[in-house]
C-alpha cells in the first residue's frame, strides 16, 4: 500500500527518467532532474535540522517551485506556498500563523522577501539544489513517516479577515489522485496545460498525476490568459491534451470567437471547477470539440481537492445548470438539514463530506476547525468527523447532486473562493472608513463595495491593494452617505444590489 | 459623453488608482489582468454595441486609454 506521495516520483523516475516532467518557457525538468533536485533540497533542510514543520516557499510559478515543494516533503516537512499576488499583510498573517523558521525563495523574489517582516532563515532554492543528496538522512526521515503526516498548508479566505491554512496529508492526496485520475482517465500520454496558481489546491490535479503516470505538465504563462488566440496556439504548440481550468479561463476563449480562428486540436479532456459554466459558452466548447470529455468537478480545499464529478455528455438548455454529480469512490456526501437529520430525496440540505479525503483542518486554529469539522450527526456511536461545506444542495431525479446556494457570504469569483467578510474586515481597517459592506452581484460577476467615509475611491483602492490579494479587490466601489439597512437593522444587501443596478443604468442613460 | 470619457469611467471603476492619461502599459505592466480584460471587453461591447473578437485581443489594443478609444471607434465604424 502506498503511504507517501513521494513514491509516485520514485517509481516513475525508474521508468522514464529522461521524459519531460514539468516545463514552462524558462525551465524544463525531466523526471530525473526533478527527483534529484527535490532530494537535494530535502537533504539541505534536513542538515539544518528542519523537520516536521512549516516551510514557506516564495518563488515564481515555475517547475523549480514544484520541485521545492517536493524537497520540503522529502525533509519530512510541509510546504506553505506564498505568491507575489499576495499583499505583504496577508503574507505576514501567514508567517504569524505558521511560525515558520525557514523560507525558500528564488532570485526573482529575493527583493520582495527582503522587505518582508520575516525573522527566520531565508534559503535560495538554487543554493540548496547544489548541495549533496544525503541518502541516509532521507531514508531515516522516510522510515519515521506515516501517511497522516501533513504535506502542505494552503491558505484560503477567512471571514474574519485572517486567512485559514488547510492542512493536507499524504493519505488524502493519494486517495484524491487515485480517484481523480481514474475518473478523468489520465495516463502517461497526458499532457497537462496548467492554469491554476501553485498556492491553490487546484494545481494538485496536474502536479501529482504527472508524477504518478510520468505525464507532462506545461505551466502556461499567466499573461497568455489575456490573449485567447495566442493561448490556443501555445496549447497546440505543446500538444496539450488535458486541462483542468477555472470556468472563466475557458469562457475567455469561447466568448470572443476564438474558435473561428484556431481550435485546441489536441485537447481531449476538459475539467472545470465548482463554478457556474454559462451554458451558451459550454455548448460552444462542446460543439467545437465534440469528441472531448467534459467533466464538472466539485469540492472544497478542506476535503483535499475535488469530491464529486459529473460527466457533461450532452448539450444543455440555457437556464439549466450542470450538476455537481456523484462523489468519487471512497467519498460520501451527506445532505444534512438544519435540524441535523438527513435530507430526503429531492430535499435541500447542507453538503457534508465524509472520507479519507478530509484534511486535518486549519493550521494553528482549533476554533475555526471545530466549527466545520464536526462529529457526523448521523453517527452517535464513535468519533467520526465530517466536513460541513456551507454549500446547500439537493439531489435531482437522476440522483445527481445539484448546487443550490451558500449558507453564508462565501463566493466563488473567477475561480477564487472568497469570504466577503474578509474584504469587509480589511476595508474597515482603513482609518477613514466608517462603515462598509461588500456584496456580490451574480450574473455580472462583480464584487461591489459600499462604504461610508471621508476617502475617495482612488485612495481607498490604494490602501486596499496593500491588504488584499488582487482577486479580492472590489470591482466597483460606491460611496454612500449611509448604508441601507433592513427593518431589523441588518445590512440590506438587496437594496444595495438595486443601487448598483440603478447607478449602472444612469451611466447608460446618459 | 465622448467615447473616450465613457471608457475612462469604465476603467476607473476597475482601477481607480491609475492615471489613464499617462499610463501606456495597461497590459504590458500588468495593471489589468486577464479577468479585467474580459470584463472590460464585455462592458465595451455592451456600452457601444460592438463586437470585440479574439483577433482584437492583442496588447496594442488594450495598453492605453487612447488605444482602447481607437479600437472602439474603429469597431463602431465597421
Amino acid at each position: 500500500m502506498q503511504r507517501n506521495v513521494l513514491e509516485y516520483i520514485e517509481e516513475t523516475v525508474t521508468k522514464v527518467p529522461d521524459k519531460l516532467a514539468f516545463a514552462d518557457d524558462h525551465e524544463q525538468l525531466t523526471f530525473a532532474q526533478f527527483y534529484h533536485g527535490a532530494r537535494a533540497i530535502g537533504s539541505g533542510l534536513a542538515e539544518k535540522g528542519i523537520y516536521k514543520e512549516a516551510v514557506l516557499i516564495y518563488m515564481d510559478k515555475s517547475p523549480g517551485a514544484i520541485q521545492a515543494f517536493f524537497g520540503v516533503i522529502y525533509a519530512g516537512c510541509y510546504y506553505v506556498p506564498l505568491d507575489e499576488e499576495m499583499p505583504a499583510r496577508r503574507i505576514e498573517l501567514i508567517i504569524e500563523n505558521t511560525h515558520a523558521r525557514v523560507l525558500i525563495c528564488d532570485e526573482a523574489m529575493q527583493e520582495k522577501v527582503d522587505k518582508l517582516n520575516f525573522s527566520g532563515e531565508i534559503l535560495l532554492a538554487s543554493a540548496l539544489l547544489e548541495g549533496p543528496e544525503d541518502v541516509r538522512a532521507l531514508a531515516g526521515i522516510r522510515s519515521r513517516s506515516v501517511d497522516t503526516d501533513p504535506i502542505y498548508v494552503l491558505f484560503t479566505s477567512g471571514s474574519t479577515g485572517v486567512p485559514k491554512g488547510v492542512v493536507g496529508h499524504h493519505r488524502g492526496v493519494i486517495d484524491y489522485v487515485e480517484q481523480l485520475s481514474d475518473t478523468l482517465g489520465f495516463n502517461e500520454d497526458t499532457v497537462f496545460g496548467n492554469q491554476a496558481p501553485l498556492y491553490f489546491d487546484a494545481c494538485m490535479k496536474e502536479m501529482y498525476p504527472t508524477m504518478k503516470y510520468g505525464a507532462t505538465t506545461w505551466l502556461i504563462p499567466r499573461q497568455l490568459f489575456m490573449f485567447p488566440i495566442k493561448l490556443v496556439e501555445y496549447m497546440n504548440e505543446h500538444k496539450i491534451n488535458t486541462v483542468c481550468w477555472v470556468v472563466s479561463a475557458l469562457t475567455m476563449i469561447s466568448a470572443f470567437g476564438t474558435f473561428e480562428e484556431v481550435i485546441p486540436k489536441y485537447l481531449h479532456t476538459v475539467a472545470f471547477g465548482s463554478e457556474v459554466f454559462p451554458i451558451k459558452q459550454f455548448n460552444l466548447w462542446k460543439d467545437t470539440l465534440p469528441n472531448a470529455k467534459f467533466t464538472n468537478l466539485y469540492g472544497p480545499t478542506e476535503a483535499t481537492g475535488m469530491s464529486c464529478y459529473y460527466r457533461a455528455e450532452r448539450k444543455f438548455e440555457v437556464g439549466e445548470s450542470i450538476p455537481i454529480g456523484k462523489p468519487f469512490h471512497n467519498t460520501e456526501i451527506l445532505l444534512i438539514k438544519e435540524d441535523g437529520s438527513p435530507a430526503a430525496d429531492g430535499e435541500e440540505g447542507e453538503i457534508c463530506i465524509r472520507g479519507t479525503c478530509l484534511t486535518h483542518g486549519y493550521y494553528n486554529n482549533p476554533e475555526k476547525t471545530a466549527e466545520v469539522f464536526v462529529q457526523n450527526p448521523l453517527n452517535p456511536y464513535y468519533p467520526e468527523l465530517i466536513y460541513k461545506t456551507g454549500d446547500i444542495g439537493r439531489k435531482n431525479s437522476d440522483g445527481d447532486l445539484i448546487f443550490i446556494s451558500r449558507k453564508d457570504y462565501q463566493i466563488k469569483h473567477m475561480g477564487h473562493r472568497i469570504e466577503l467578510g474578509e474584504i469587509d474586515a480589511n476595508v474597515a481597517l482603513v482609518e477613514a472608513v466608517r462603515t462598509c459592506c461588500t456584496i456580490y452581484v451574480q450574473g455580472e460577476e462583480k464584487i461591489v463595495l459600499f462604504y461610508v467615509g471621508d476617502i475617495d475611491k482612488r485612495s481607498l483602492t490604494k490602501e486596499l491593494k496593500a491588504k488584499l490579494p488582487r482577486y479580492m479587490l472590489p470591482n466597483t466601489m460606491i460611496a454612500m452617505e449611509q448604508l441601507p439597512l433592513t427593518a431589523n437593522g441588518k445590512m440590506n444587501r438587496l437594496a444595495m444590489e438595486e443601487i448598483y443596478y440603478n447607478q449602472k443604468k444612469e451611466r447608460r442613460g446618459r | 459623453m465622448e467615447t473616450k470619457e465613457i471608457i475612462r469611467e469604465i476603467l476607473e471603476d476597475m482601477h481607480s488608482d491609475v492615471d489613464y492619461d499617462t499610463e501606456e502599459g495597461l497590459v504590458t505592466d500588468k495593471v489589468l489582468d486577464s479577468f479585467d480584460l474580459v470584463s472590460l471587453a464585455s462592458e465595451l461591447a455592451d456600452e457601444f454595441g460592438i463586437q470585440i473578437t479574439a483577433k482584437e485581443f492583442v496588447e496594442e489594443n488594450f495598453n492605453s486609454l487612447a488605444a482602447l478609444t481607437a479600437m472602439v471607434d474603429r469597431l463602431m465604424e465597421e
